[in-house]
């Protein structure tokens, strides 16, 4: 299968919205080569600002070209979503301009440059936000999707993507906040978004090969959430797994807590990084480092089935 | 506007200011008394504005970055024709337009919120950029304060407004020289700040008295300078125009009482 880092959708899907909207502006803050802007701006250098390593600043301009008419995508590492956080609510979220913050090499699958680079809490902080929409495509596919929706929303939205290439799936159908079943079953669900997609499905089928009927919901909009499709697979299956390369403090492992808090469920467990920052490896030593592989999640829902 | 009348509308915008403030028993006073010439200014004879279609696409723009001088702007935006008297009774109330820092959802005239200092310049910053770049003739206008400047963001700010040449941006210093805990110089000092603005590559006017109304108008009709943004130093008095509260720190969010109000309107009304 194909694999394609959800960072190179993002780029790709900004030189596809440029080309048919000149409202389009992007801002980058001397990565763009990281971030996969460097195609916009070789393609529309006229609409493409660079903002040096200067991120508050890179934020509040990009509030101030939206009162011009523009929309701005704002582009860095997830890890400044909490450098940034002051510009992004006081300055984009609370006039509820037209921003939107395409933030990459998000999760641990940042690899080598350590835990100080790898953000595991910005869902946290950017679903907290009124009127922010925040949005964790699973595949480049989903991603050029939450791109292109991203520009039709009037308000801010936060796009979390990938630095480590994924497969690539066939396009689903997409709806803004809406949650993508990707298989049925009725022992367990796991919850999912991201690019964890991969490894749940991989844990999906070990599960299944042990007889245990495996349903398996991708959410690619974090913020609204799909509460209903959530509540629905907590009621049919009653044991319920989150799985996400974030801490399991805030992020989606939460949003779904809250969503189904007494809805008659036995087992309710959140897996992801727990309440401790990453470090140096490379992605798939550093997933097996924190039980994020599909093996490793088969077994920790296994011993609580 | 001939400047005894511009005078006379910042007489009444320094009594906006005690009346809103000593009815809400909070705010700025001293903060917005030292930058209401430089408003008064910009809204009656600088700026291209119209009350009335107050989201007209070729107006000028202004940032108050110093968004807890609101009480200034809330009054300059009245005596404007922006709204009613009637709203300074709702002054930082429930359900009021006239928030404790500026709202742009919610208050007309208001381009920006602001009140997280450091933000507002970098604002204007990307709304000059994007004049620019959509072609909009307008100028752009920012008051941030001296205290504010020890914000990193003001300095990040600037140097972008150089970077992209943007000479139609002004950003104009409320140098009162006091914030909340002292006068800068205790606090943070800001060193030589003329210096510090043309080193960031500003077109720099130092106003030796920023109270002055025709010194402060000469300096915002001094027509830009080509490829530069413009920064205007005015020296000012934090409390200007009411005795009690010129050049006292304490008087930095503290309300008059309705004893000290009487008092400062007395004054006001010379």
């Amino acid at each position: 299968m194909d694999k394609k880092a959800t960072r190179v959708a993002y780029g790709e899907a900004l030189v596809k919205l440029g080309q048919t909207n000149d409202r389009i502006v992007v801002l980058d803050a001397d990565l763009a080569s990281a971030t996969m802007t460097n195609a916009f701006k070789k393609e529309f250098p006229d609409r493409f600002f660079d903002c040096g390593i200067a991120e508050a600043n890179m934020v509040d301009m990009a509030a101030g070209l939206s009162t011009m008419g523009l929309i701005p995508f704002c582009s860095t590492f997830a890890v400044f979503a909490g450098r940034n956080y002051d510009q992004i609510r006081n300055g984009v979220c609370y006039p509820k301009f037209n921003v939107k913050f395409g933030f990459s090499h998000a999760g641990i699958t940042v690899g080598e440059d350590g835990g100080s680079h790898q953000a595991i809490e910005d869902i946290s902080l950017m679903r907290g936000i009124p009127g922010m929409t925040v949005f964790v495509p699973s595949d480049a596919n989903e991603c050029y999707q939450c791109v292109e929706a991203a520009a039709e929303i009037n308000g801010p939205v936060f796009i979390r993507t990938a630095r480590l290439p994924s497969p690539v799936y066939d396009p689903r159908p997409f709806t803004v906040g809406k949650g993508t079943v990707i298989r049925d079953g009725s022992d367990c669900v796991i919850f999912t978004c991201g690019i964890m997609l991969e490894h749940t499905m991989e844990a999906a089928e070990i599960l299944e090969s042990k007889g245990i009927k495996t349903a398996l919901v991708s959410f690619h909009t974090i913020k609204p959430f799909d509460e209903e499709l959530a509540r629905i697979y907590a009621a049919k299956c009653k044991n319920v797994f989150t799985v996400e390369e974030h801490s399991i403090l805030g992020g989606l492992g939460d949003t779904v807590a809250s969503a189904i808090i007494g809805k008659g469920v036995e087992k309710f467990r959140k897996i992801g990084i727990n309440d401790e920052f990453g470090q140096s490896g490379k992605p798939l030593d550093l997933l097996k480092e924190y039980g994020l592989t599909g093996p490793q999640i088969a077994e920790t829902i296994l011993k609580d089935l | 506007m001939d400047i005894q009348k511009l005078e006379s509308y910042a007489r009444e915008v320094r009594k906006d200011i005690i009346i809103m403030t000593s009815k809400a028993g909070a705010g700025h006073p001293g903060g917005s008394l030292s930058c209401t010439d430089a408003l008064v200014a910009l809204y009656f004879d600088v700026m291209n504005v119209d009350p009335k279609n107050d989201k007209m696409p070729e107006r000028d723009r202004f940032v108050l970055s110093k968004g807890h001088a609101a009480p200034a702007l809330y009054g300059t935006l009245c005596e404007r024709g922006y709204f009613g008297k009637e709203e300074f009774d709702h002054f930082r109330q429930l359900h009021g337009i006239l928030q404790g820092h500026p709202d742009t959802k919610k208050c007309p005239g208001v381009d920006a919120s602001t009140g997280s200092l450091g933000q507002g310049i970098s604002i204007a910053v990307g709304m000059a950029l994007g004049a620019k770049h959509t072609g909009n003739k307008c100028r752009i206008y920012t008051v941030i304060g001296d205290g504010e400047s020890q914000e990193g963001l003001v300095w990040e700010a600037s140097m972008a407004a150089a970077h992209y040449k943007l000479d139609n941006l002004t950003v104009i210093l409320d140098h009162n020289g006091l914030q909340i805990d002292g006068p800068n110089d205790e606090v943070m000092s800001l060193g030589d700040i003329k210096a510090k603005a043309l080193a960031f590559g500003y077109d720099v006017i130092e106003v030796a008295d920023g109270n002055d109304m025709k010194q402060v108008l000469d300096a915002l009709h001094t027509p830009p300078c080509p490829g530069k943004p413009r920064y205007i130093i005015l020296n000012t008095l934090k409390g200007k125009g009411v005795s009690f509260m010129e050049g006292q720190v304490g008087w930095h969010g503290k309300a008059p009482n309705a004893e000290q109000a009487a008092q400062a309107l007395k004054e006001l009304e010379g």
